[in-house]
């Protein structure tokens, strides 16, 4: 299992936990009367953390685990780079993890405190993450074939 | 990877491409409002991103690599396999399409991807066995 696919799948099961805790948060809130609604924004706060969770299992987990798979068992591209562009692949680590943070961050922070700039934060989330789906499918065509 | 399993793979890349593209759309507006109308794109992003992406691309690996009957050289029934790629493809633009189509569109879309489920399960289930080796169950390598 080459360095990458080991970063992919252990960060992927770092999500899985993530994702879970974010799970069992919402659903501890309505069963332990979790103080979220004195907060003004809190109801808002909490219904933000379903994207998260939904991302951080989907993007975080299944997509990340894919991709680490996919770059260590497709076809090989070709005798010198077996693996395509290792510098796409690594794009394709780095972009995706920044992007997701940025919105499990930004996310809540967006609906606690909305029209005072952490909406960026979710623009910036949405381009990263294109861009990481982008260099994976770049990097991961050429490695769709017969041998 | 056999012919087929490119088909999928590929087919999966694609929407993976255009789930990323309007889920990008969706929370770049949700943190920038730039156009409401982008909400409509919600449904065809989960779909592509479910079904195009994640499922099509666990159908593509399960038919490459799961075992194989007479020493490896056989897949069993590929014509089933091939249906169901293509009923797949079809329900997921279908239930896509849904929001903005009559409410037979998603229904029939639904129906096309319980019977690429069933049509694939029919191809996949006698490769679900014991290996020995290469791809080749213990019964098959005595034959």
């Amino acid at each position: 299992m080459p360095p990458l696919t080991r970063w992919f799948v252990k960060t992927g099961l770092v999500y899985l936990v993530a994702a879970l805790m974010v799970g069992t948060l919402i659903a501890a809130q309505s069963v332990l009367e979790l103080p979220f609604d004195k907060l003004k924004a809190g109801p808002a706060a909490v219904a933000a953390l379903g994207p998260v969770y939904f991302h951080l299992l989907m993007l975080g987990w299944v997509t990340q685990l894919i991709f680490g798979v996919a770059y260590w068992l497709f076809p090989t591209y070709s005798k010198e780079k077996p693996r395509g562009s290792e510098r796409l692949a690594r794009a394709t680590y780095g972009l995706l993890n920044v992007g997701l943070v940025l919105r499990v961050i930004g996310e809540p922070a967006n609906a606690l405190q909305p029209q005072t700039g952490w909406g960026w934060l979710l623009a910036s989330s949405a381009i990263l993450q294109w861009l990481a789906g982008l260099c994976f499918v770049l990097n991961t065509w050429g490695r769709i074939k017969g041998k | 990877m056999p012919r087929l399993s490119r088909w999928f793979v590929r087919a999966a890349l694609l929407y993976q491409l255009l789930g990323f593209s309007f889920g990008g759309l969706i929370l770049f507006h949700k943190g920038v409002p730039f156009y409401a109308e982008v909400w409509r794109l919600l449904p065809a992003h989960i779909e592509f991103m479910l079904f195009g992406w994640t499922a099509q691309l666990a159908m593509g690996v399960a038919f490459w690599i799961l075992p194989r009957f007479g020493g490896g050289a056989s897949r069993g029934n590929e014509k089933a396999a091939w249906l169901a790629f293509a009923l797949i493809n079809a329900g997921v633009w279908l239930v896509a399409i849904g929001p903005v189509a009559p409410a037979w569109v998603t229904a029939l879309g639904r129906l096309c991807e319980l019977a690429a489920a069933a049509s694939f399960g029919a191809h996949l289930w006698p490769r679900i066995k014991p290996v020995n080796g290469f791809g080749t169950s213990r019964r098959e390598s005595v034959r």
